[in-house]
């Protein structure tokens, strides 16, 4: 008798308080999440897509979502991918992750046209030139988003590893010990 | 209790295994043979590196200008003997990573004629301004291996009214010994030259410190300091990282200096005995800086020794005079073996910074077998800058940077220390290296997303204003339309 | 030109030790003791030495294999022969096989592998095993063998330390006694005070090992001799034994003088429960000690305090393996806040000021 009264009103409890959230889960829903924003923010925004999602906003909501690794954005590098994990709590294993090479734009000077249509793409103002003269790209500004690439008529721009010079070389990480194999270094 | 503390002047540091016996017993060879080329970098200072105003071509004489200083920060560069100029274009740097940097080639012509240069009568007749002057156009860098511009420690000394001058002769480093041998045999020079630095600065008193491993050398500046009561001569003890200025000035003075601070703004100033020497060349001499000793050593090195060599001369060229065996080397290193660091081949030249360069043989390098770390706190101990290494290493292994310069990585002076004691061979300071290069990426990388995002701004802007524009002009352009065809239509009614 | 690898950043020279090393010179350090104590309990002391040390090895390397690591080379650092080593040193000498077997299995697989093997546990996987064992299995963790050194007469032969070891003692009463701090505890438990409790008691017999308990427990002398050649070698540092045996020696002190008949002199506190080869072997453990000097004072204090307050008033006649897992605890949030001054800094981290001349 008393174990069916516990089972009864524990029942009806749990289906109560059921009822209440899903009371609350419709009336109190958030339509557009702030995080979404707080990540597009983050975001470069030049809407390049080299993520895959058609622009930053896409790919902020597939983050919020938890859709898409920490590691999303390219031209944010680890740095970014860093600030993401830290606002969505997310743990970050960057470790795993291979850096992808950033890759800047360059124009052949041979085959440069000069026909503009490459820098009225260029999300970040970053080719320079003008009709008729052979344009240049300013690998600063260069975000390798690669929309030049697909308009230029003449494949003249081409994209290339950033020069590694002396002001820029690091020391790399020392390598982990491999469990398997640690008699064997170098 | 707080006194207790402020009074240990000596923190942390190890006994490291000397290997100076090797080279510091002989004379500084003079004769090494003039070789045919020589590469002479753009930058061998701290700051701006100078710009060349020398032709491909041009002939010019030892001494001769040929590179001079841009900016605040920066020093020239002089011919290191007489030739022509073959080529200015980028070489291989004396860097770890061996990656080009701008160069100059000057062939030599065998004569090694130096620019007449006229010689000042006395010194410390010529105003301190002058003296800094002078040791700026002698392009005098710290020979240490800083290679901050003298000139303006000089200039920054005078504007701060400093007390004392402390004269690095600590050479803590082991194998090296060119300072040791500069003192023996040049102690009168040094001298001289650290007092045309304190007439330059304007402070009276000046401290050499010279480890108590130099016997003969303290005794050989003792003996050439004695007749200026102000300038002494001390010993201190044995120990690395002596040497590192800051450990160096709290032991002399007691004070240390703060973070972020230089040391002038405590009243002290550090310079090396091979700039003190410098200096009393390019002052007394009118020679700016051409050439220095450089110690060759280590176990590959079948006649060790400190050479005397004009600047620019490859590294491949001294290891043949010194008879390097070159399938002993398993590593070469320019500077100390504590905080220099390995090169990838010998078609480097060597430069104003390049106090020696060693060959070491497998069995004098430190065992690589990492194994996990065991807490043991060595690090912590020999750390001279007061950090906890271990701690800093893990959390830079697990890429938490942040934490790793919360916990003082920027006050990390890869003094190697740490790395030296380490019982299960961790490269600390690989890590910590590796760490200050990522996070200085990393605001870089910063910098520029900030900058794309205000590029994008721009653009954007700009667009939306065009299109505003255009629609301006279509509205005009169709309210004229209209217009015409209200008057057409008014016209044709009147018709 | 000499073709050369990667870069690679000083220090190029260094001093060439290592962790197994380290290993082998604090196992060479305990070994006189360890030899004395298995003297003194015979065949099986060592049968249970020997099953302690080798279950370790066979625990590590198994933990090893199960994460898909080769094992030799971590085996070869010699750090769960050592952890084995000290777990055998503070157990009955006389105890059952498989107490060895479980307290290897859970220091090395709980103690130390599943935080990550080596450098990584929080607490010291040897006093881990212990207390765990001594919470599991009372009655054998405490049942303490009287002292029968080898080849006497009535001590146990080969054969005999056979079942002694893996079938139990069956004559319970006539080889086993209390060790001291427990029968201490017993008896004040009976209102008798230290005078009458102390009639038998030797000093002389106590400082060589003559008396019954765990294989540490018995040579004072051999174990601070040990770790006074650790400190010489500069294996260990002096700031955690010290500290430790002095706070137990002042503690003891004034509590001995205000009342010499309930509270034990500080010679028997510094004489009894393995307190050398904790004070120099167990509370030193790198791994689970804080890393700076203030800080391992800090440390080896509280590791005395809290040893002699469970020893004092505790239910448990022994606290030194209970008081080394709480500082174990506390070592992390001693590290936070002491830590070296950096140079140039004062000790919040804040770059110092200029001084006005």
């Amino acid at each position: 008798m008393y174990v069916i009264l516990a089972i009864v009103s524990l029942t009806s409890l749990g289906l109560f308080l059921g009822l209440l959230l899903g009371i609350a889960a419709k009336y109190l829903k958030v339509e557009s999440s702030p995080v979404v924003d707080e990540l597009e923010s983050l975001l470069p925004g030049s809407q390049c897509g080299q993520c895959g999602f058609p622009g930053c906003r896409p790919a902020a909501e597939a983050l919020a979502e938890g859709k898409a690794p920490a590691t999303i954005c390219p031209p944010g590098g680890s740095a970014l991918a860093e600030q993401i994990a830290a606002l969505l709590g997310m743990d970050l294993d960057l470790s795993a992750v291979k850096e992808p090479e950033l890759l800047v734009a360059k124009v052949s000077e041979a085959t440069c046209t000069g026909c503009t249509r490459c820098f009225k793409v260029c999300p970040t103002d970053a080719i320079v030139g003008a009709p008729k003269q052979i344009h240049a790209v300013v690998a600063d500004a260069c975000i390798g988003c690669k929309k030049c690439i697909e308009v230029c008529p003449t494949e003249c721009l081409q994209m290339h590893p950033v020069e590694v010079t002396l002001r820029n070389w690091r020391w790399s990480k020392p390598a982990l010990p491999l469990p398997e194999a640690s008699g064997a270094v170098c | 209790m707080l006194s207790l503390f402020s009074k240990k002047r000596i923190r942390g540091g190890v006994h490291a295994e000397q290997h100076k016996a090797l080279t510091a017993t002989q004379a500084i060879v003079s004769n090494f043979p003039l070789p045919e080329k020589l590469y002479i970098p753009l930058q061998q200072h701290v700051g701006k590196p100078a710009e060349p105003l020398i032709r491909v071509g041009d002939k010019v004489l030892k001494g001769q200008l040929l590179a001079y200083s841009q900016g605040m920060i920066s020093a020239p560069v002089h011919a290191p003997s007489s030739g022509i100029i073959l080529d200015v274009n980028d070489y291989p740097a004396p860097h770890p990573s061996a990656l080009p940097i701008r160069m100059i080639v000057l062939e030599t012509d065998g004569k090694d004629e130096w620019l007449p240069a006229p010689i000042v009568a006395d010194p410390f007749q010529l105003t301190p301004e002058d003296i800094s002057l002078r040791v700026g156009a002698a392009g005098i860098v710290g020979l240490g291996g800083a290679t901050f511009p003298t000139a303006v420690k000089l200039n920054m000394g005078r504007e701060n009214r400093i007390d004392t001058l402390i004269i690095n002769g600590a050479e803590c480093e082991p194998y090296l010994s060119c300072d040791d041998r500069l003192m023996q045999e040049r102690a009168g020079q040094i001298i001289d030259g650290v007092r045309l630095m304190l007439h330059g600065m304007e402070s009276d008193n000046a401290v050499i410190a010279i480890e108590d491993n130099k016997q003969e050398a303290f005794l050989a500046m003792q003996a050439a300091a004695l007749p200026y009561p102000l300038i002494k001569v001390i010993q201190i003890p044995t120990r690395y990282p002596m040497g590192w200025d800051r450990q160096l000035i709290r032991y002399v003075t007691g004070k240390e200096v703060p973070v972020g601070c230089r040391s002038s703004e405590i009243g002290v100033t550090i310079h090396n005995v091979g700039t003190a020497y410098a200096t009393h060349k390019a002052i007394r001499l009118g020679q700016p800086l051409v050439n220095r000793v450089i110690t060759v050593s280590g176990g590959a090195v079948a006649r060790p020794m400190n050479v005397e060599v004009p600047l620019g001369t490859l590294i491949s060229e001294l290891f043949n005079f010194c008879n390097v065996n070159s399938d002993l080397t398993a590593r070469i290193i320019m500077g100390g073996p504590m905080m220099g660091d390995s090169l990838p081949h010998t078609g480097l030249p060597t430069v104003k910074a390049t106090s020696g360069i060693l060959a070491l043989t497998q069995s004098e390098l430190k065992n690589t077998d990492e194994q996990p770390c065991i807490r043991c706190a060595s690090c912590v101990t020999v750390c001279p800058a007061g950090l906890r290494p271990l701690d800093m290493a893990n959390n830079i292994r697990i890429n938490q940077l942040d934490v790793a310069v919360d916990i003082g990585l920027k006050d990390c002076i890869s003094c190697g220390c740490c790395s030296y004691i380490c019982p299960s061979n961790i490269p600390l300071v690989q890590y910590f290296k590796y760490a200050s290069g990522e996070v200085a990426a990393r605001q870089q990388a910063q910098h520029k997303s900030e900058q794309t995002k205000r590029l994008i701004d721009a653009r954007n802007a700009r667009m939306e204003r065009i299109a505003r524009q255009q629609e301006e002009e279509e509205r005009v352009w169709i309210a004229a339309k209209k217009e015409r065809e209200r008057l057409k239509a008014e016209q044709e009614a009147l018709v | 030109m000499i073709p050369h690898m990667k870069p690679s950043s000083g220090a190029h020279v260094g001093v060439n030790a290592s962790v197994s090393q380290i290993m082998w010179q604090v196992m060479l350090a305990i070994s006189p003791a360890t030899a004395f104590g298995l003297l003194l309990f015979g065949w099986p002391a060592l049968n249970l030495f020997i099953i302690t040390v080798a279950s370790a090895v066979f625990f590590e390397a198994f933990y090893l294999r199960l994460s898909g690591r080769i094992a030799k080379p971590v085996l070869m650092d010699g750090s769960a022969v050592l952890t084995g080593w000290l777990l055998a040193m503070t157990l009955p000498p006389w105890a059952p096989w498989w107490i060895g077997v479980v307290g290897s299995g859970m220091a090395i697989i709980l103690g130390k592998q599943v935080y990550g093997g080596l450098g990584q546990n929080l607490f010291n996987p040897a006093m881990l095993a212990r207390v765990a064992l001594l919470i599991s299995f009372p009655v054998e963790m405490t049942t303490w063998a009287n002292v029968s050194p080898l080849f006497f007469s009535h001590s146990p032969g080969l054969v005999e330390s056979w079942h002694i070891t893996f079938s139990g003692l069956e004559n319970l009463d006539a080889t086993t006694g209390a060790t001291t701090l427990g029968f201490i505890k017993t008896e004040f438990s009976q209102n008798h005070v230290l005078d009458e409790i102390l009639k038998d008691y030797s000093g002389f017999l106590s400082i060589i090992g003559w008396r019954g308990g765990s294989l540490a427990e018995t040579s004072t002398l051999l174990a601070a001799l040990g770790g006074a050649w650790l400190i010489r070698q500069g294996v260990i540092q002096w700031h955690i034994p010290v500290s430790l045996l002095l706070t137990v020696t002042v503690l003891a002190s004034v509590f001995h003088v205000m009342d010499d008949q309930h509270y034990v002199s500080p010679f028997l506190h510094l004489n009894s429960g393995a307190m050398m080869l904790v004070a120099f072997f167990i509370a030193t453990d790198y791994v689970t000690s804080p890393n700076t000097k203030a800080g391992q004072l800090v440390f080896g204090a509280g590791c005395g305090l809290l040893i002699f307050v469970i020893r004092t008033w505790g239910a448990y006649p022994e606290g030194a393996a209970f008081a080394i897992l709480l500082m174990n605890a506390a070592t992390p949030l001693i590290d936070h806040y002491i830590r070296p001054r950096i140079y140039g800094r004062d000790r919040k981290g804040k770059p110092l000021e200029i001084p006005k001349s």
